[in-house]
């Protein structure tokens, strides 16, 4: 059996993988998939102590994130599209709406 | 106990109230008029009622006080702190005055339905006048100070509001402006001296005050600075050197106004203030001093600018100073009885000139230069007669009204302990010139040949709504002297014997004995009776008989005429010594200097230093999200680390 420190591990390498995306890429799809990326590593945390504790309740929360994930994905990429529509550009440096 | 005595002051208030609310709505200018008048008429008939009220009670028990409300309620029950009742006090002093007030100003209004007749201010004008005679019998009948000082102020509003009644010309605003601030800076003096007087006997009340004073001894340091500054604050409102420089001017305003405040009432508040606190007064021999060269000099100085004016309006202006001169000279010789007993006559005879003045005015259709009028007499009997009465009556020819209370003046003048022949001198020279300005007066106007032109002039009498108070004006200046005809004219001196109760307390402390008949009185009444008659003469000669005399003079004495001529550049040098600094550090310094630099300066630095704090705090607002990202994202590191830490 794999012990649990590895799972635990590979989340947080997923996780800071995916921030450092987030916070460092100018692609607004880039920026989209590492978000999910993070996502995934919660998830994967989660499944793995689910099956350490045998605990079902962690695997159904994955079910809702996964949902959640999808409809966002719809919404977020829409948004990026309607954006693209109306700059021309998916870079996050060009789109600085909320500023005053 | 007068019950009604409050009905007095409803009257007038009334009539304000409603003619200021719905004046501007009635367009019936009888109307009007009538309320107007009418509510001043009730007002007097209640006077008359409390007059008889009066006479029916012994001299002793004449004097009441009616509490009406507490107007400013103590804040504490200890001594010291400040209650005010709205009380009127009843007394001979005040009913005279009352009557004064209420009778003449019934005259005048019912003038003024005649004079203002067709001006588009019409309703208005009988709104202020009421309102003044509200004030006016608030300052008179006041128990207190404060309700006193409430007059006081009053009447200077109403006073400001009428001469600046033709409010489209500049020229008339000017001199409303100037007696408000005028005014103000004796105002200031009578404030500070209500307030030494609060400090001193805590309280306001005349009763509570004057009980305490009549205590203290003779020139005690305390009193002297009360009597001096509520001096001051009566040669504001009454026109004395150094402050009589507005009332002149205060001629802007309708004619009616003249005669009511400009020359009977508003502008002898001042001396019914000095014979109100006569106690005081006669505790501070110095302010008497003051007082009596003052009145002395002032009558005089005023009297020899009269000499020369040309506009009616303003010789009569002049006198009205000079005379109030001479009643704050009876003041300071302690003839307190004298110098009520002369603004009564002056209030009959000058509200007479000043309404024929109007008459005058109003026939020629708004000509006031007397050097453009001449044989009027033809045209306007009535106002003639009348004003020629009221000539003699001011000029003291017996048995004419001033006669008697000037020539009181005038040996009191001389023969009271604070009197002197240096001021006898003086007054029987001013009353000299008196006679002299009214004649050239009277003579330019309605004498001699006629100046002006037939062809675009046609002079008028007037209506009979302004002749009818004009005649019982000139009824009231022959016979109002009669009240005071003296023990060595074998009358009864009627005034001085009511008035006496008033003036007791001060009299005891001066230690003034009984009036004594000595030769020299009727020497001096033959004297001042001359005099006045040489001043008729004269006038009629230079003026009537050989007209180019007064050429001559007026070329022979040019430096002299013309300094006169220009009031001897006092308001020039006002104007330089205090209006013009004034303005100047205003403007440059207080203005310009701290007005825009310090306090707008304050106001739009910590605008624009909180702008520019903005400029540097606005840069971490990129609108990036990522950026707002990296925030978070620190944040939660540093909240982590904070707890694996701990």
């Amino acid at each position: 059996m794999i012990p649990m420190n590895h799972y635990l591990l590979l989340s947080a390498v997923m996780f800071i993988i995916g921030a450092a995306g987030v916070m460092t890429r100018r692609n607004a799809i880039i920026v989209f998939m590492s978000i999910e990326l993070m996502l995934n590593s919660v998830n994967l945390t989660l499944v793995a102590y689910s099956a350490f504790l045998g605990d079902v309740t962690g695997q159904v929360l994955v079910f809702f994130v996964m949902a959640v994930a999808a409809s966002e994905a719809a919404v977020g990429l829409a948004i990026i599209i309607a954006l693209f529509r109306r700059k021309q550009t998916v870079n996050l440096d060009e789109i600085n709406l909320l500023k005053w | 106990m007068i019950p009604y005595t409050p009905l007095l002051v409803l009257f007038p208030l009334v009539g304000f109230i409603f003619l200021g609310l719905f004046g501007s709505r009635l367009k019936n200018e009888t109307l009007i008029g009538t309320i107007g008048s009418g509510m001043v008429g009730l007002s007097f008939l209640t006077a008359v009622a409390i007059l008889v009220e009066l006479l029916g009670m012994p001299a002793e028990g004449r004097k009441h006080i009616v509490e009406v409300f507490d107007w400013l309620s103590p804040f504490t029950d200890s001594a010291g702190s400040l209650a005010v009742p709205v009380s009127y006090q009843i007394d001979q002093l005040s009913v005279l005055m009352t009557l004064v007030v209420t009778g003449v100003g019934f005259l005048i209004h019912v003038y003024s339905i005649g004079y203002m007749h067709g001006d588009p201010g019409f309703w208005r004008f009988f709104t202020y006048m009421n309102l003044f005679i509200f004030a006016m019998l608030n300052l008179v009948l006041a128990d207190n100070f404060l309700l006193m000082f409430l007059g006081w102020e009053g009447v200077g509003l109403c006073s400001y509001l009428l001469i600046g009644f033709w409010y489209e010309k500049k020229s008339t605003g000017d001199a409303a402006k100037k007696a408000f601030v005028v005014n103000r800076i004796g105002d200031f003096g009578f404030i500070i001296g209500m307030l030494l007087i609060f400090s001193t006997f805590g309280s306001l009340k005349f009763d509570t005050v004057f009980a305490g004073a009549s205590v203290l001894s003779s020139g005690n340091t305390t009193i002297l600075w009360i009597t001096l500054l509520l001096f001051v604050g009566a040669t504001g409102k009454s026109a004395q050197i150094p402050l009589y420089v507005w009332l002149p001017d205060a001629m802007a305003g309708p004619t009616p106004v003249s005669a009511l405040i400009h020359a009977a009432t508003m502008v002898t508040a001042g001396v019914y203030m000095v014979a109100r606190c006569s106690l005081l007064y006669a505790l501070a021999p110095t302010t008497l001093l003051v007082i009596a060269i003052v009145g002395a000099a002032t009558a005089l100085f005023a009297a020899t600018i009269g000499l020369v004016q040309n506009d009616i309006k303003k010789v009569l202006a002049y006198s009205t100073v000079s005379q109030l001169g001479y009643m704050f000279l009876a003041m300071g010789v302690a003839a307190f009885g004298a110098g009520i007993f002369h603004l009564m006559t002056h209030a009959f005879f000058k509200a007479l000139l000043f309404l024929g003045s109007g008459a005058v005015i109003h026939g020629m259709h708004d000509e006031q230069d007397i050097q453009k009028m001449g044989g009027l007499k033809k045209y306007m009997p009535a106002t003639y007669r009348t004003f020629l009465i009221g000539a003699i009556a001011i000029s003291g020819i017996p048995p004419l009204a001033g006669f008697f209370s000037k020539d009181e003046i005038l040996w009191k003048a001389y023969s009271s302990e604070f009197g002197s022949p240096l001021l006898w001198g003086v007054a029987v020279l001013g009353a000299a010139m008196t006679a002299f300005y009214m004649f050239r007066l009277v003579i330019l106007t309605f004498e001699g040949k006629e100046r002006f032109d037939h062809h675009h002039l046609h002079p008028h009498e007037a209506p009979k709504s302004m002749t009818l108070p004009l005649m019982i004006l000139a009824g009231l200046s022959i016979a109002g002297g009669w009240l005071g005809i003296p023990a060595s004219l074998f009358g009864g001196n009627w005034l001085e014997h009511w008035l006496e109760p008033v003036f007791a307390p001060a009299n005891r402390k001066l230690m003034l004995g009984g009036h004594e008949i000595h030769a020299i009185e009727y020497l001096l009444m033959f004297l001042s009776v001359a005099v006045a008659a040489a001043g008729i003469y004269g006038a009629w000669t230079v003026y009537r008989k050989r007209t180019e005399i007064a050429e001559r003079l007026a070329v022979r004495f040019r430096t002299l005429y013309r300094v006169l001529f220009n009031k001897y550049y006092v308001d020039e040098v006002y104007d330089a010594a205090v209006v013009n600094p004034i303005v100047k550090v205003s403007n440059d310094y207080l203005w310009q200097g701290f007005d825009v630099t310090v306090i707008d300066g304050a106001v739009n630095g910590s605008a624009s230093l909180v702008g520019r704090l903005a400029q540097v705090l606005r840069r971490l607002q990129t609108g990036v999200a990522q950026t707002y990202t990296i925030a978070f994202v620190t944040g939660i590191l540093f909240v982590i680390t904070w707890l694996l830490v701990q």
